[in-house]
């Protein structure tokens, strides 16, 4: 995410809004955003239900056996449509910015 | 004559756990180090390469060189910490779930409604009708919100 930080100029030249989700309290997103510097939002999704639905629950994922989000990165334009998904495979590999631009760009999304 | 004290195997040693140590801390901070862990895997090898020819340098010559337990223990040991960081970047990192129930592009995404950090409830489709907030330091200009990222992240412990 810092990566995306670091690029939220070029999303807001964009007008493309950064948000977050994880399974985190608000407190703990508020600390993350804090120690870290983000500004986007981060919302939090403590009861897994999002990620229920999204299909994204990485059963046991956490080292305490709770259940959490699976990294995923989506695009959605305004009239709410997914155009542009990544589910890596490997968590270490992350969307990165410039692939979220670059879809953003060829993908000719009503920017009026 | 006096055997000579065998800096290889130790410096090698030292080398591998530096490079165990060094991709979580460091290099996983980078994507272009990251994703594909090659400058970790370098530094490994370099390592292997030393304990191993300290060690068969002990073995070769013991009335010069020392270290023939010390260099068996510590070749095994940082073949182990090679082994575990393999086993760990390709193999525990990958087992996610296949999530073919998620989204797919074209699709709708199902709206939501969560709080943020402050506690404030954000509806996904409120944040794309709304206009686009202006930040007064970036001088971003308003108008409507042209698309959303959602970043699911595994979240901090």
């Amino acid at each position: 995410m810092r990566s995306f930080q670091e690029r939220l100029p070029d999303f807001n030249a964009r007008k493309i809004r950064v948000i977050a989700i994880s399974v985190d309290t608000p407190q703990e997103s508020q600390h993350l955003r804090q120690s870290a510097g983000y500004t986007f939002p981060i919302l939090s999704d403590s009861q897994d239900n999002v990620i229920g639905r999204w299909d994204l629950v990485h059963a046991h994922g956490r080292q305490d056996g709770a259940d959490i989000s699976r990294p995923a990165e989506f695009l959605i334009d305004s009239a709410g449509i997914v155009r542009w998904a990544n589910l890596t495979e490997d968590l270490r590999v992350r969307a990165r910015p410039e692939q979220v631009l670059h879809a953003f760009d060829t993908a000719t999304i009503s920017n009026r | 004559m006096k055997r000579s004290w065998n800096p290889r195997t130790w410096l090698g040693f030292v080398l591998c756990l530096a490079a165990l140590v060094s991709y979580p801390t460091f290099f996983a901070r980078y994507p272009i180090t990251r994703d594909f862990p090659w400058a970790t895997l370098l530094l490994m090898a370099l390592a292997l390469y030393l304990v191993a020819s300290g060690a068969l340098r002990a073995f070769r010559r013991p009335d010069a060189y020392r270290g023939k337990i010390f260099g068996s223990i510590l070749g095994v040991l940082s073949v182990a910490i090679v082994g575990l960081f393999l086993f760990g970047i390709f193999h525990l990192t990958r087992m996610l779930p296949a999530s073919h129930g998620a989204p797919q592009v074209g699709q709708l995404a199902p709206d939501f409604t969560l709080p943020d950090s402050q506690g404030e409830n954000v509806t996904l489709s409120n944040l794309l009708q709304s206009p686009f907030p202006t930040d007064g330091a970036a001088g971003a200009a308003s108008g409507k919100t042209a698309a959303v990222v959602l970043i699911f992240y595994r979240g901090y412990w």
